[in-house]
């Protein structure tokens, strides 16, 4: 019985700090524990974009998926939002999609049109060499692919070189390619020394050299026919966008603020005003118990925004109908384990043992209860999109919570202060229903 | 035992409240929204009065943008649906709406075909998937179980509970997009899922019970038929489960009437499956055992 007292306290004593915890991270508006509110609430753009990976061998997929991030993330973080998420989905059989996507989320950003086109526009870089074909009289000029573009770019400089024919300096843009690049135009031009690698920006040839020599050290220069702000252009959409493969917008969403804010109140409302009836409830009916797991739910409630704070998982309005959901579904384990006990105890045994046994009955079914509802969290997890993702999350962990709360608090509360002997006041207090029983 | 001698009855009312939701889909339909077809969504809120939809469709029609469908969202809002729409597309639309009102667009959202039809497909399979696993674990969880009935049936009688749980919330989502025009998405497909687990867990809270008492009869070699075995198991967690859906009741009530407007027909849709999941729980799950034991019953 001590034992049990410590630990009712001990959980008592935790529940008040999550609770200030809570209270006073979202008090703080400094603080890096506040909630993490989801497009839908705070208001902002969701970008979906689908990466054209048709040109890409299966086995370098998730190189440029990632250079591709990459590449996004620089560009996002010029366009100047809070706190940006690039993510990648890479096209398994697992996730169930066939496509690699590229998932931006620009938090406060409402106009769709402009992060659209502030985004869109990337240039892809190629380098492809010239083999001339010979059809009927006419030669063409026809390009193969060398494996050299945009993802081994490391950066872009301008350059001014010698003009050989005006005597003047010409804009030049300089390429410098990472170690792999490096590589890999050494080798392209030791091949093919004599012939013209052309390079391609956006799909159009811009400079079209020839191959004068093997080149090491992973440097080439472009001497098109630039402008000085045409070359500066260039240097810095190569910096900020050179992407490794072509992306085409699949889907885009934005939500204004004023939707998002009243979101927040109506969730805020219905979570109180759901956590009060079912109290009264749960107290009406179950007396004693029902206090009991009124509080083991209260401490419930505060677990489970700590645990959202500390992840953090983002808060979005299913997320929020999840959490409620969940509130009245914790109570499950705790009415079940209660309608054991006021049987035991119309079968004559003491308050405590009827308690102890109570637990023990209702266990299966719990664990067997739980764990199929775990299982179809975990499915809608995978389901995908961010709205139903946000949901699923919330109820597996919600489910795992009221697994932990009902077997151990509301144990630990009732054997805390359930006598070994009781009288009929106990019976009543663990009783149920408008009877006296 | 009430329900177990009327267990003909209930099986009767089930089969008509069946149909009329089976009639209630294939009459009204499902209409799918963008998260399946594909497509793009806005919602424009009204500084003042909101025009009358016509107007609204004439000019958004200005743009060629395909059908058009318009409607009332509370008072001063509308949405407005569209086959996917570019950049350029969206921001005439929104040039065409504001051309005589002082508007702001609430919410955009748009999908591109190909992503809507994989989500359908990926909806099926997450829905199958959750129906096969429950159905393994059941058979699993009850494995011991084996008399009167094998505890596949165990299983067999939660796939016929299980669908029973996604007909009734579909027909009266049927009814709803009828009557007020909303359409199936990724919210309602969230709901279903989330009603499979649930009521999933009703039904075994009484599979439980009949599991304990017939392990509780093996011990003590009682002759108690199953028939009486499945009506006392009913009887003793019946309480609990009305009490226990009822807190859930309460906590979607508490979602419909004062939650956010994006998730109001999404707890609409779980508190009828959550009720349909409770009646089939109680009045079907363990009935329906009775019959597969008659027939399949191990001599």
């Amino acid at each position: 019985m001590i034992r049990f007292r410590v630990f009712a306290a001990l959980a008592l004593i935790v529940g008040f700090l999550l609770a200030y915890f809570v209270w006073a991270t979202e008090a703080n508006l400094m603080s890096p524990y506040r909630f993490k509110l989801g497009l839908d609430l705070a208001g902002g753009t969701e970008l979906v974009y689908t990466a054209d990976m048709s040109q890409t061998p299966e086995s370098e997929r998730s190189d440029a998926l990632s250079a591709l991030q990459g590449v996004i993330d620089r560009r996002v973080n010029l366009f100047g939002v809070a706190e940006p998420i690039v993510q990648t989905e890479q096209a398994s059989t697992l996730s169930g999609t066939t496509e690699d996507r590229l998932i931006v989320d620009l938090p406060g950003v409402t106009d769709i049109n402009a992060a659209v086109a502030a985004l869109g526009q990337t240039p892809t870089l190629e380098f492809r060499l010239a083999t001339t074909t010979v059809v009927g009289t006419t030669t063409m000029a026809a390009f193969a692919s060398t494996g050299l573009d945009g993802r081994y770019l490391s950066s872009a400089a301008l350059g001014f070189g010698s003009g050989a024919t005006a005597g003047l300096s010409a804009p030049q843009v300089i390429i410098n390619f990472n170690t792999e690049g490096a590589k890999l135009f050494e080798k392209i031009t030791s091949e093919n020394v004599g012939q013209t690698l052309a390079i391609f920006l956006d799909g159009q040839p811009i400079s079209t050299p020839t191959i004068q020599e093997a080149i090491p050290g992973g440097q080439a220069t472009i001497t098109g026919k630039f402008t000085a702000s045409e070359a500066r252009d260039l240097v810095r959409n190569l910096n900020f966008g050179a992407l490794p493969v072509p992306i085409a917008l699949e889907s885009s969403s934005a939500i204004g603020p004023t939707l998002g804010a009243a979101a927040i109140t109506a969730g805020v409302t219905a979570g109180i005003i759901g956590f009060a009836v079912i109290a009264i409830f749960m107290i009406g009916w179950y007396r004693l118990s029902g206090l009991i797991a009124a509080i083991a739910l209260a401490e419930y409630v505060v677990f489970m925004l700590s645990i959202m704070k500390i992840i953090p998982i983002t808060l979005t309005a299913s997320g929020i109908a999840g959490l409620i959901i969940s509130v009245g579904m914790a109570v499950d384990a705790n009415v079940l384990i209660f309608e054991r006990t006021k049987e035991e105890l119309r079968e004559g045994k003491s308050p405590r043992e009827a308690v102890h046994i109570g637990f023990q009955r209702a266990w299966t079914g719990i664990r067997d209860g739980h764990l199929t509802m775990l299982i179809s969290g975990a499915i809608l997890f995978w389901l995908g999109t961010s709205l139903v993702q946000g949901f699923a999350l919330i109820f597996v962990l919600g489910v795992l919570a009221s697994f932990i709360s009902a077997v151990s608090l509301s144990r630990v509360f009732l054997l805390a202060i359930v006598p070994e002997q009781g009288g009929r006041t106990w019976h009543f207090l663990l009783g149920s229903g408008a009877r006296n029983s | 035992m009430y329900i177990i001698q009327h267990r003909t009855i209930f099986f009767w009312i089930t089969g008509i409240i069946l149909a009329a939701a089976i009639g209630a889909v294939s009459f009204f339909g499902l209409p799918l929204g963008i998260d399946f077809t594909g497509g793009s969504l806005m919602q424009i809120g009204y500084q003042n009065e909101r025009p009358v939809l016509t107007t609204v469709e004439t000019q958004v029609a200005t743009v060629p943008v395909g059908a058009v469908s318009v409607r009332a969202v509370g008072e001063r809002a509308v949405s407005i649906r569209t086959r996917t729409q570019t950049p350029a597309e969206h921001e005439a639309i929104l040039a065409a709406i504001s051309s005589n009102a002082s508007t702001t667009e609430l919410s955009y959202t748009s999908v591109g075909p190909s992503l809507g039809s994989q989500f359908a497909m990926k909806a099926l399979w997450a829905i199958f998937a959750v129906i096969l696993v429950i159905v393994l674990y059941i058979t699993f969880a009850f494995r011991k179980v084996s008399r009167p009935v094998s505890s596949w049936y165990y299983g067999l009688t939660v796939i016929a509970i299980l669908i029973h749980d996604l007909i009734i919330p579909s027909g009266f989502y049927a009814i709803l997009a009828h009557f007020t025009g909303v359409q199936v998405d990724a919210l309602f497909i969230t709901a279903l899922l989330a009603l499979l687990g649930y009521s999933v867990n009703d039904t075994i809270i009484i599979f439980d019970r009949v599991r304990e008492h017939l392990a509780h009869n093996e011990k003590i070699n009682s002759k108690e038929s199953f028939e009486m075995v499945v009506g006392k198991s009913i009887d003793e967690t019946m309480t609990r489960s009305i009490n226990m859906s009822f807190t859930v009741v309460l906590a979607l009530g508490a979602l419909v009437l004062f939650g956010a407007a994006a998730t109001r027909d999404f707890a609409l849709v779980m508190l009828v499956g959550v009720i349909a999941g409770t009646y089939s729980s109680i009045l079907l799950a363990a009935p329906l055992l009775i019959p597969l034991a008659n027939r399949f019953a191990k001599k």
